[in-house]
């Protein structure tokens, strides 16, 4: 069993991606927990080093550095619990996304039903669904059983049954994946999670136990054809992908063990803190959390009554960035560009950036089509994820992405500090927020290292939030309105702490924004025009409290679903001005 | 900070392991010297299965069929076999529909492996098997020049090493590919359509080392029964001079050609290896360096991608870039005289 954290004072978070090592220090501080600092070193699963534990150790040592303080002894290792000459930690977590896509096939019984479970399942971590079995499926068992043998599965989720229902149809289904399993070297079998009909647990132990590496149960998916009840399954999924990693990758054994068992995948991690902000800061809205990085596109969502958490390996800006190109064109990825840039020198950048995930972009082009490809991977993650958000999510159309306060965001594309307008854009461009939202970045990336902690110490995350550790970009508001460009669409009064004023006039098509710094306080009161809608009704205003932040209050005037120019030249110079509305060149 | 080392030396110690993708028999003893050509080891397997569903066919319940079942797990049956027979005055019979082996028998059925392949695993390189992997392959060990590259199609030949490329900045095209040059493993620069490829293919050539290849080519590359494999990249590149010059100058040697795909989890990368005479002193090659002054490095990305220059100095700290990011970065000295300031992690070691 994991030792607890909550005696513990200091503790270390290292979050290990496929680019970057990060290792951060949380600790009390006049009472409260407080981010000390992070030190970060290339990761090392890829060969030569092949060992994510060396990275580790080198993030560590660059956070010692910036401490002053000893973490490692001398022969490297964690010193944990922290001595009474200052040096150590009290305890240690560690999120994990570095690693190869893992393979996966899904089996459910019913196509739109536990089928489309086991779809969610598998796409709440780092995996690519690479075979699907169903009872629809055509295919004689044997041709099944070859499929999977070519599939060479990491994992088999497989969901099916209500509680106490059927159970030949899913004995029929598990044959053909015992006999593949059977076939395959034990050394590479599958792990397998059953998360369906409860009732008929012993028989496919019998079926499955094995021939799988691993098999283990998580409660019913589906517990009634009306019921999705994906938590218990992606904990236990989420336990499930760490053994994986265990197998896959040297080093990951090691930190288990420094850790005391606190090793979670990172889109997790970051789920359960969305999970956990959407109970103490429940409202009518939902809660956002996306991360943009060399491993995964995750789009995390907590709403009333419903969590959903999605991970896009195929999003992932790092060795799966020239496989982009199997779900949007050069062309959709160059319409966020604000250089003229071809369609040839895009896709040779895809594809050699690919060779080199950690590589950073070092030249303004380089950054444009990083940029480019980032938000348009965002933008996929973003419509792939709405099909999962309840129906009942507050909105104010329902094509459009929900109604959220706030949307948090990380991920090494958001990471830099010095321009977070830049960010900022990036964000309402692939996200496309309506109403009224509070944009935070996350640039120390801390969301899923507080996740990771927060089944442990669960006054850590809660008072790190508040500390300010993340960046308030600003307070958003994304009107809803047809309209001509140029065209009024609202009109803004902020009032400040002090009783002084600021106006702005919004036009269809453009950004403004009113200065409120970081810390203040304000008054907002909108006049709606043309029917313009911001979450209070179609042509009605409101006034409301505002929160400061980097760029105060932000107005995007550009319209839902944002529609960019047709033509080329007219776009750029458009972006050129949203960009330079935002603080950028 | 660790640099990763991309191998573009004239002289070294190389090892490589050559492995079954799937469990057989080793042929090559320990200390056997080897041709490229020699066959290290082989291994059968089954492309299909079939499953017999002998219960249903019989109507009979599983346990009973399986008492009437009359293969075993191994048995190699040849089609139109009989398997089982029911019971009664006009029984069933299960027969084999193809030749395979019987993998697995029980709960009524019988699941056999067949459309048998064999897959014979050759040495690739020239040199002396120094380890023998039980099941699964040899560790060969030859030396001489060894150029990596960053992407190649999955192929593995040999041949003799023959210059198309009149400098590093070539393009390979179809109209110098002539019937002359069959059988020969061809030094391009960059190819840029699939007119070239097909000329390739139809000499054919027993490899292509290219400085790049255009994306779009990347699906026919692979189709190809040849190595095809690039040194610095995609779209218009030029070689990297380093493995420009060692190459050209290893014109009419036998070299091996191992366009392996590349794998960054295990290290996996294509290789071009040109075996020379053993000696005793060849060194033995560092998969890491430390970034330090006079280190000899690639740019991995612009400015000035794909050319070589040495570390000048590494920087304290962090560094703003042209493109506003910042990050640890060395001063380099390119080729060409010019120096750039450049991230960390867009150079790699070459040597």
């Amino acid at each position: 069993m994991p030792s607890s954290l909550v005696d513990g004072n200091s503790l270390l978070a290292l979050d290990v991606g496929a680019a970057n090592t990060r290792a951060v220090l949380f600790d009390v501080v006049e009472g409260e927990y407080r981010f000390i600092a992070s030190g970060s070193a290339p990761s090392t699963v890829e060969a030569p080093f092949k060992d994510v534990s060396e990275g580790a150790r080198n993030a560590i040592e660059n956070l010692q550095a910036v401490l002053g303080k000893t973490l490692l002894d001398g022969g490297r290792n964690l010193i944990t619990p922290s001595q009474s000459n200052g040096t150590g930690v009290d305890a240690l977590v560690v999120t994990l996304s570095a690693g190869p896509t893992i393979r996966a096939v899904i089996v459910g019984l019913l196509k739109d039903v536990s089928l489309e479970s086991a779809r969610r399942l598998a796409e709440s971590t780092y995996a690519r669904i690479v075979e699907t079995i169903s009872m629809s499926d055509p295919r004689k068992p044997e041709q099944q059983i070859d499929a999977i043998l070519r599939a060479k599965p990491d994992l088999i989720v497989i969901a099916g049954g209500t509680d106490g229902g059927a159970s030949r149809s899913i004995h029929k289904l598990l044959e053909p994946i015992g006999l593949a399993s059977f076939l395959t070297p034990e050394e590479k079998r599958p792990f397998m999670l059953f998360a369906g009909n409860e009732k008929i647990k012993d028989e496919v132990k019998e079926t499955l136990e094995k021939q799988a590496a691993v098999l283990r149960f998580s409660p019913n998916v589906r517990p009634s054809l009306e019921t999705e009840d994906l938590d218990p399954a992606q904990s236990e999924l989420a336990q499930m992908v760490v053994d994986i990693r265990k197998r896959q990758i040297q080093g990951v054994d090691l930190l288990n063990v420094w850790s005391g068992g606190h090793v979670l995948p990172t889109g997790y991690a970051t789920g359960r803190m969305v999970r956990f902000l959407a109970k103490i800061y429940a409202s009518s809205k939902g809660i956002l959390s996306v991360d943009i990085g060399a491993s995964a596109a995750i789009i995390s969502a907590g709403f009333k009554d419903k969590a959903t958490l999605n991970i896009y390996p195929q999003f992932g800006l790092g060795e799966n960035l020239a496989g982009l190109l199997n779900y949007t064109t050069l062309e959709d990825i160059l319409r966020w560009s604000a250089l003229d840039i071809s369609v040839g020198v895009l896709r040779d950048y895809l594809y050699q950036k690919s060779l080199y995930p950690s590589a950073i972009a070092a030249t303004k082009e380089d950054l444009a089509m990083a940029h480019a490809a980032a938000r348009q991977a965002l933008f996929l993650a973003m419509q792939s994820a709405k099909r999962d958000f309840p129906r009942t999510a507050a909105n104010i159309k329902p094509n459009l992405t929900p109604l959220f306060e706030p949307i948090l965001a990380g991920g090494g594309a958001l990471s830099d500090p010095s321009h977070p307008g830049q960010a900022l854009l990036l964000l309402l461009d692939s996200l496309q927020p309506v109403g009224v939202t509070t944009i935070i970045l996350d640039q120390n990336n801390l969301l899923p290292l507080l996740g990771a902690a927060a089944s442990q110490n669960n006054i850590l995350p809660v008072q790190v939030l508040e500390s300010g550790a993340f960046l308030s970009v600003g307070t958003v508001i994304s009107p809803v309105v047809d309209a001509n460009y140029g065209t009024p669409i609202l009109r803004a009064k902020l009032t400040y702490a002090n009783g002084s004023e600021a106006r702005a006039d919004l036009k269809f098509g453009s950004l403004e924004t009113l200065p409120l710094p970081s810390g203040e306080t304000g008054t907002l009161e909108i006049q709606a025009l043309r029917g313009a809608d911001i979450g209070f009704g179609a042509g009605r205003g409101s006034k409301f409290p505002v929160s400061g932040g980097a760029l105060g209050v932000v107005f995007d005037g550009r319209g839902r679903p944002l529609n960019l120019p047709a033509d080329g030249v007219r776009r750029r110079e458009l972006i050129k001005k949203w960009s330079w509305t935002l603080g950028g060149e | 900070m660790q640099a990763p080392v991309n191998h573009i030396i004239g002289f070294a110690n190389i090892v490589r392991e050559r492995l079954l993708p799937v469990k057989g028999d080793t042929l090559a003893r320990l200390n056997q010297k080897v041709s490229s050509g020699d066959i290290v080891a082989e291994a059968r397997f089954a492309r299909e299965h079939v499953l017999l569903d002998v219960s249903r066919i019989l109507r009979a319940h599983p346990k009973v069929a399986d008492k009437l079942i009359t293969c075993k797990v191994d048995d190699r049956l040849a089609a139109g076999a009989e398997i089982a027979v029911g019971q009664g005055l006009f029984p069933r019979t299960v027969v084999v529909p193809r030749d395979g082996i019987v993998v697995a028998v029980g709960g009524g059925q019988v699941l056999m492996e067949v459309g048998e392949a064999k897959i014979e695993l050759r040495a690739g390189i020239p040199g002396v098997v120094i380890n023998i992997i039980p099941n699964r392959g040899v560790a060969i060990q030859t030396t001489g020049a060894l150029i990596q590259g960053v992407w190649g199609n999955g192929r593995i030949d040999a041949g003799i090493l023959v210059n198309l490329a009149e400098g590093a900045d070539s393009t390979l095209t179809a109209a110098r590919l002539d019937v002359s040059l069959r059988g020969s493993v061809i030094l391009g620069g960059m190819v840029k359509d699939a007119e070239t490829l097909k000329a390739a293919a139809e000499l054919p050539v027993r490899g292509l080392i290219l400085s790049s290849i255009y994306p779009s080519l990347i699906p026919m590359a692979r189709e190809m029964r040849f190595p095809i494999m690039a040194l610095d990249g995609f779209g218009p590149m030029p070689m990297n001079s380093v493995a420009y010059k060692l190459l050209s100058t290893n014109i009419k040697r036998e070299v091996t050609v191992n366009a392996e795909l590349y794998d960054r989890y295990t290290g996996a990368r294509p290789e071009v290896i040109i075996p020379l005479p053993i000696s005793s002193d060849a060194p033995t090659l560092n998969a890491t360096e430390t970034f330090a002054p006079g280190l000899q490095v690639r740019m991995r990305r612009p400015p000035s991608m794909g050319m070589i220059g040495s570390i000048v100095a590494v920087k304290p700290g962090l560094t703003s870039l042209p493109s506003g990011l910042r990050a640890p970065a060395a001063e380099v000295k390119l080729e060409n005289g010019e120096s750039v300031v450049a991230p960390l992690v867009n150079l790699e070691v070459v040597g």
